[in-house]
């Protein structure tokens, strides 16, 4: 174990942390406005089934955001347990975005705490919903200021390297780097869509199992028209990060497109193989597609990988990352699409079995959506870690023990994920929403008016 | 004042920070556990189960702040610290993954009772945790870590044979459960909890003079590990006296049950002389003979970038922490029990 490589080791351990993390990071972000959204209703209604479902889906997140924290806590500690050199050297230039983050998250765990136990405590039906707003922002500042670092590794600005030091540092140079536009929009937007398609799938799951409640069919209303409103956005914005590459990050686009010339009228390759030569087989060739969305233009001229020296090209993987990814992305569109149209559809149910388990498959696929575009975007910026100036195998750990770090830890986030999983759905299933709109009487309060 | 200074000073303060929260959250942790072993459990369990409120669940940013800002502003404490603490940083970490996981678990899950390996853990997280934690400030003196060919090295013999590392352990458990239980019966005599009270002021005069001989033991273990720091230490023995004072005015006030709210401050007065004591001597070095503060601080705009920061931080932060404890903590209805727990 211990003559194991601590370079790969560093990154798988990371790698796992983060594959954990993003999940609960993702849910973290994009809760707190389907909250809003369903508290805001049940008040401007006057339908106490919204605020119900706000109530039931904060319960739930809570469990998520406790364990988000943990792992949180871990990714914070592993930057400079694993990437000491990382951090010594590259501190200098983006230790600010980092250090500003845990005050954001700070503010968020605070209203998050405070909204959790209040929900009965304030006259004002308006002062418990206001608290959601320190808690989106928090959530939505921590996103901006961890992905503005990560940013910074892609696109690293705002520092001169002498003597192997960062010198002449401006941090806010660094922090809005050309890449965090891009970065941070795509973020937040895919971090809403998979929030409202994951609680989207439960109202599915719920339907699926024969559960008639008007409740439900609202639920599932309000999430799928949400995940469709944030699909619409992440695509859009997925769309601009491609131009962004183009222009900024040549060598990351060629090669989610195996684009290996330089070229103008540049076709998009979809799928297929790679032979030992670079010869592409079997692939779907869309022709002018690549420089149109390089440069929306069909004579945009697309730089290919041979500019790039072969130690310096990311590794071919990522061409299957970024082809799935934007299937996937396709997809969460159109189901919600087709479920909007559900009346028009052939068929006489209005909720079709078929579709419902569409919906199901939502929050499954837009996680997977946001892992295939954190493996593109990570494994597209090898072999760097500063994209030009510090390579990942300059930056890890000397230490020999990460191997069995990587296995405590596999251990541990198993025991974790498994553990939460049973307190969610035991959390659910021992007081059924039907249950308590009866204790709660809020069918008699006019839940039905519609 | 000089950035270094001041960064430590900030970086010191929440470290500072976390000891307090973070003790009464762990001895906390272990008394519930100890009540439900000897069947004092009806007698004390509610009374934290009450006070393990909302407020603790940011315990954990404390701590995460301290490391994120002591990398920022020393990144050469990422390379030595980072590189020598893999392994103890790792095992801290599942540590405090459990402890805050089955936490959350226990308290936002629909269990009702308690449920004992749950209350296993969390009791026994909450002497590993700070047992785990306090043996960086034993390394931090020299001697354990070493540049071995250009790498870092921990050297576990050293660290494990060491007398002054098993002394600051002492002392982080004794402290822990001292502060805890000192936490615990001001907030159970607000509460208007009289049995509970009789328990945790037990608990808090028998911590409390293990809590001095600890102290004494670890102070002249200093001596042997690193005699300039403790020559420094010297120098400011009015400090580590004032420290006694308080001591001595806290245990009183609790042993006359009168004034708990000023008894409290008299605890934390009390650590804060000596944590700021030893820190104070403890300069110029963060890791003795290899982490100097003003060779090793980052250049001059970030460390003011992080400054800026911090400020603008603690002014949204500041509120917030009070709004928080208006609300849980010192709101005598929430603490009796007559409003609700939670969603």
């Amino acid at each position: 174990m211990s003559s194991l490589d601590p370079v790969l080791m560093s990154r798988m351990l990371t790698g796992l942390t983060l594959f954990v993390h993003i999940v609960l990071a993702t849910i973290g972000v994009g809760i707190p406005i389907m909250l809003a959204l369903a508290e805001w209703r049940g008040i401007r209604t006057g339908d106490n089934h919204y605020t119900l479902l706000a109530r039931r889906w904060a319960r739930g997140f809570v469990i998520t955001v406790a364990v988000g924290v943990v792992t949180g806590t871990a990714i914070g500690l592993q930057l400079s347990l694993l990437w000491p050199t990382f951090m010594r050297v590259a501190g200098k230039a983006i230790a600010l975005p980092l250090f500003m983050e845990t005050f954001a998250f700070f503010v968020e765990a605070i209203f998050l705490g405070i909204y959790l136990y209040t929900w009965d405590r304030f006259k004002n039906k308006w002062t418990h919903l206001l608290l959601l707003i320190p808690v989106a922002i928090g959530s939505s500042a921590s996103a901006f200021f961890i992905t503005s670092m990560n940013a910074f590794m892609n696109q690293p600005q705002g520092f001169e390297l002498v003597d192997g030091v960062f010198t002449n540092v401006n941090p806010f140079v660094a922090m809005f780097n050309p890449a965090t536009p891009t970065k941070v929009s795509h973020v937040l937007a895919s971090a809403y869509t998979t929030s409202a398609a994951a609680l989207a799938s439960i109202a599915a799951f719920n339907l699926l199992r024969g559960r008639k409640h008007v409740y439900f069919k609202k639920a599932l209303k309000i999430t799928v028209v949400s995940t469709f409103v944030f699909a619409v956005a992440t695509v859009m914005i997925g769309d601009f990060s491609g131009k962004f590459l183009a222009k900024y990050q040549p060598e990351k686009l060629a090669a989610a497109e195996w684009h290996f010339e330089t070229m103008t009228e540049a076709p998009l390759i979809y799928g297929g193989f790679l032979d030992e030569n670079n010869n592409i087989k079997y692939a779907l060739k869309i022709p002018y597609a690549l420089s149109i969305l390089a440069g929306n233009n069909p004579h945009q001229e697309v730089i290919g990988l041979n500019e790039f020296p072969e130690n310096e090209r990311p590794p071919m993987s990522v061409h299957y990352f970024f082809d799935l990814k934007v299937t996937s992305g396709a997809v969460i569109v159109l189901i919600p699409l087709l479920y909007m149209f559900r009346k028009k559809l052939p068929g006489k149910k209005p909720y079709p079995k078929w579709l419902l388990i569409s919906i199901l498959a939502l929050g499954p696929l837009s996680m997977s959506a946001i892992w295939l575009g954190w493996f593109l975007a990570e494994i597209g910026r090898q072999p760097w870690i500063v994209r030009g100036y510090m390579k990942v195998s300059d930056a890890a750990t000397t230490s020999t023990s990460v191997g069995w770090m990587l296995v405590l830890f596999i251990i541990l986030y198993l025991v974790l994920s498994v553990s939460a999983i049973r307190v969610l759905s035991q959390l659910f299933r021992n007081k059924s929403a039907e249950e308590e709109i009866r204790t709660l009487g809020l069918d008699i309060e006019g839940g039905d008016r519609k | 004042m000089s950035y270094s200074i001041m960064a430590i000073t900030v970086l010191w303060t929440f470290l500072f920070g976390y000891l307090l929260v973070a003790s009464i959250d762990f001895g906390a942790g272990f008394f519930s556990f100890y009540s439900v072993l000897t069947g004092h459990e009806n007698k004390i369990h509610n009374i934290i189960q009450r006070y393990l409120s909302p407020v603790w669940e940011v315990t954990n940013v404390f701590l995460i702040f301290f490391v994120v800002g002591l990398v920022g502003f020393f990144p050469d404490a990422a390379f030595y610290y980072g590189t020598a603490l893999l392994v103890p940083g790792s095992l801290a970490l599942v540590l405090l993954a459990i402890r805050g996981a089955y936490y959350a678990y226990h308290t936002y899950g629909s269990q009702t009772g308690n449920n004992k390996i749950y209350m296993g853990l969390y009791g026994a997280t909450g002497l590993l945790i700070p047992a785990a934690l306090s043996t960086i400030l034993a390394i931090s003196e020299g001697g354990i870590i070493h540049m071995d060919n250009g790498k870092v090295m921990l050297h576990w013999n050293t660290f494990f044979t060491n007398p002054y590392t098993w002394s600051v352990i002492l002392l982080a458990l004794v402290s822990v459960l001292y502060i805890s239980a000192m936490f615990l019966s001001y907030y159970a005599q607000r509460a208007g909890d009289e049995v509970a009270f009789g328990v945790v002021r037990g608990y808090a005069l028998g911590w409390s003079l293990p809590t001095i001989l600890a102290s004494l033991f670890a102070f002249f273990q200093i001596n042997h590990q690193n005699p300039v720091h403790f020559g420094q230490m010297l120098d400011i023995a009015w400090m580590f006296i004032a420290s006694f004072l308080c001591f001595v005015v806290a245990v009183y006030l609790l042993w006359k049950r009168i004034r708990l709210g000023i008894a409290f401050i008299m605890v934390m007065l009390q650590f804060a002389f000596a944590w700021y004591g030893y820190g104070r001597s403890h300069l110029p070095y963060i890791l003795y003979d290899y982490i100097h503060i003003q060779e090793s601080i980052t250049n001059d705009t970030m460390a003011i970038a992080l400054i800026t920061a911090f400020i603008l931080g603690l002014c949204v932060l500041v509120p917030s922490l009070i709004l928080l404890m208006r609300l849980f903590l010192f709101d005598a209805n929430y603490i009796r029990g007559k409003s609700a727990k939670k969603g």
